[in-house]
């Protein structure tokens, strides 16, 4: 069974000529068929933690591991990690123009999967994720998120993550800036690639909402750049009610908007 | 327009939009069009036509002192049935319809001596490409072709230039009425070639003129495609694609003078630059003179800077003589390859190489499909991949 591990993970960011830690010690393991969710206010290192372990060459790692069924993740470049079985949704998708989705889509497969798919069967499989998304067809010959709108964007993410199959998907924010209507159908698609049981899920928000409609095992609340309480189901409820506040009084960081917001 | 010097990497040089402007794009020549050499003084560089180009690699061009060597390039042509191909004297009434517009290209016109005719009867519809090879051996040559459709004809040109030469020639394209020319130019000369060019297209009445300039190779390639109308109605779609690498200077002039009303004009170049003097130049100058009312011109130049140590000169330039028109425009911007792009990419188990091959080769992909002639389409993409290969 697959598992993700980090430990005691450190990162710092160069901002403004100075270095800044962002991450202080996060602890967190994810296992293939799992869901945690990890809730924090803007600012606390969520996203810092999805692109780390992405492996984005903006953010440097001081100390601590990360390892794939014992492997060091931190020791591989982006694509490797990748090809490992990690997958990160972006919450800001990047144009890529001239890249149209269909040889994007396959060229990305082909790299996973480790031979290129059959042609047959694949336009036949990213044909019924698409329709199972509720995206047209004619989006395969568009450019990659080229003029997208934010729901189109996200629903290509999804897509994605049906279509690769990781063993553990971080999904930043993959809640923000949809309605509700969206937000069903992305969460649907997240909840097909879940009962599959096997990939493991890191849910990164900064709400409670996408919660009613994918389920976690375990949330926890990250602030001031580490996880400051775990829990299960039941703490999402609790931040409903209660917000961000009690979480960040030492820390500093902008607690403004509640996590029911 | 701001200095060469200081314009950094990645920035866009903002370009100009003059109404009945003082400067006109004749009068920031340093001497008037002129098939006689001895009209134009020789250029120190600091003149406006010639302040981006590297003299002292022109091997001699600019100055006269680079002397024909008999045996600088050979010219193949490959023609369909019906197209008359011919090679003729200094004498032939059919040259000099377009005057050179800079020292080289008088230099050029005053030293071939022969020229080559290549003649697409009137009505004669080709189904195949011409294709003319031009090959550098090594020496010093001076030429001049002319590309001739007669009214309703069309045909496609493909012009291959390979090898290693020093050369200057001019191309004439001159379509009859009604008249559809595509030309498809390759400059993937040999490192050490050097290439200066003038190429003028005279447009008949509602005849469509589509050129591709491709730029690969060369120590340095000037060329200067011209477009001209004979009558209204007239179409002119110039698209070019460079890819310029460490030590290589390209430099696109354009210059689209709508001297005719109800006239169409489209340019679209973009280039791709990488490694240590990579210097790309490209100039877009758009005259709308006071008789060419009905007017839709619009300019683009985009580059794509791979790579520290690289230099775009873009300038795009409008000067716009009447109000009567359809639309004019023109855009030209700079951009460093973008890493997120790069990222996104790679995260999705992309290697970087074919990363970057996947940004680049779309970068360039609007301007490829337009080439509709196969073989061509698939060697620039394998060339796009050899230049990005060569990088690594």
């Amino acid at each position: 069974m697959a598992t993700l591990e980090i430990h005691d993970l450190h990162v710092t960011v160069e901002a403004d000529n100075a270095t800044k830690e962002i991450l202080k010690g996060v602890d967190l393991t994810v296992k293939q068929g799992e869901t945690h969710a990890i809730m924090g206010p803007n600012g606390s290192g969520k996203s810092t933690l999805a692109y780390s372990l992405a492996g984005h060459p903006k953010y440097t790692i001081t100390g601590g591991t990360v390892t794939l069924d014992g492997e060091d993740v931190l020791g591989m470049s982006v694509d490797e990690r990748a090809r490992a079985g990690l997958f990160l949704a972006m919450q800001y998708p990047v144009e890529v123009p001239g890249v149209s989705v269909s040889n994007f889509l396959r060229t990305s497969a082909t790299a996973i999967r480790g031979e290129a798919p059959k042609l047959r069967t694949w336009v036949k499989e990213v044909k019924e994720a698409m329709t199972r998304l509720n995206m047209d067809p004619a989006f395969a010959e568009r450019n990659v998120n080229e003029g997208f709108s934010g729901g189109e964007k996200k629903r290509h993410e999804i897509l994605q993550l049906e279509l690769l199959k990781p063993k553990i998907a971080i999904l930043d924010e993959t809640d923000s800036g949809l309605d509700v209507d969206a937000l069903r159908v992305v969460s649907e698609g997240v909840n097909r690639v879940r009962e599959s049981g096997e990939v493991g899920t890191l849910l990164i928000t900064h709400y409670t909402r996408i919660l009613r409609y994918i389920k976690p095992d375990h949330v926890h609340v990250f602030s001031g750049g580490r996880i400051v309480e775990s829990g299960g189901a039941e703490l999402a409820d609790k931040l409903e009610n209660e917000g961000y506040e009690v979480y960040a009084k030492h820390d500093g960081v902008d607690t403004k908007g509640g996590a029911s917001e | 327009m701001a200095e060469a010097q200081n314009i950094p990497v990645g920035s866009t040089t903002a370009g100009q939009i003059a109404v009945a402007a003082e400067s006109t794009v004749a009068t920031r020549m340093s001497a008037p069009p002129s098939f006689d050499v001895a009209d134009f003084p020789v250029p120190h560089g600091r003149e406006e036509e010639w302040r981006f180009t590297p003299l002292e690699r022109l091997r001699g061009l600019h100055d006269g002192t680079a002397v024909a060597t008999g045996d600088g390039v050979k010219v193949g042509i490959d023609a369909p049935e019906g197209v008359v191909v011919e090679t003729v004297g200094r004498d032939d009434h059919r040259l000099g319809r377009a005057v050179p517009a800079d020292r080289v290209a008088a230099q050029a016109y005053s030293a071939f001596e022969k020229a080559g005719v290549v003649t697409v009867p009137k009505e004669t519809v080709l189904t195949e490409p011409i294709r003319i090879s031009v090959h550098g051996e090594g020496g010093v040559a001076y030429g001049h072709q002319i590309i001739e459709l007669g009214a309703f004809a069309e045909a496609v040109v493909v012009i291959d230039h390979t090898g290693d030469a020093v050369l200057a020639a001019n191309l004439d394209y001159i379509l009859g009425d009604g008249a559809k020319l595509t030309v498809v130019s390759v400059q993937d000369w040999d490192d050490k070639a050097v290439h200066v060019g003038q190429h003028n297209a005279l447009i008949g009445r509602d005849a469509t003129f589509k050129s591709f300039v491709v730029t690969f190779g060369g120590d340095l390639v000037r060329l200067h495609p011209r477009v001209a109308y004979a009558g209204p109605g007239g179409e002119a779609e110039l698209f070019g694609l460079y890819f310029t690498d460490a030590g290589q200077h390209q430099e696109h002039r354009l210059l689209v003078d709508h001297n005719a009303p109800h006239c169409k004009s489209n340019v679209a170049y973009k280039g791709a630059l990488q490694g240590d003097g990579a210097h790309a130049v490209w100039i877009g100058d758009v005259l709308i003179e006071a008789s060419a009312e009905g007017t839709d011109t619009y300019e683009m130049n985009r580059n794509l800077v791979l790579t520290d140590g690289a230099r775009v000169d873009s300038v795009p330039n409008l000067e716009i003589e009447t109000g009567e028109i359809v639309g004019a425009g023109h855009a030209s911007a700079t951009g460093r390859f973008d890493d997120e792009q790069l990222f996104y990419l790679m995260a999705r188990g992309i290697p970087a190489d074919e990363a970057r091959r996947l940004v680049v080769r779309g970068f360039f992909a609007e301007l490829v499909q337009q080439i509709r002639v196969a073989d061509i389409q698939e060697r620039l993409l394998a060339r796009i991949d050899e230049e990005l290969e060569a990088s690594v």
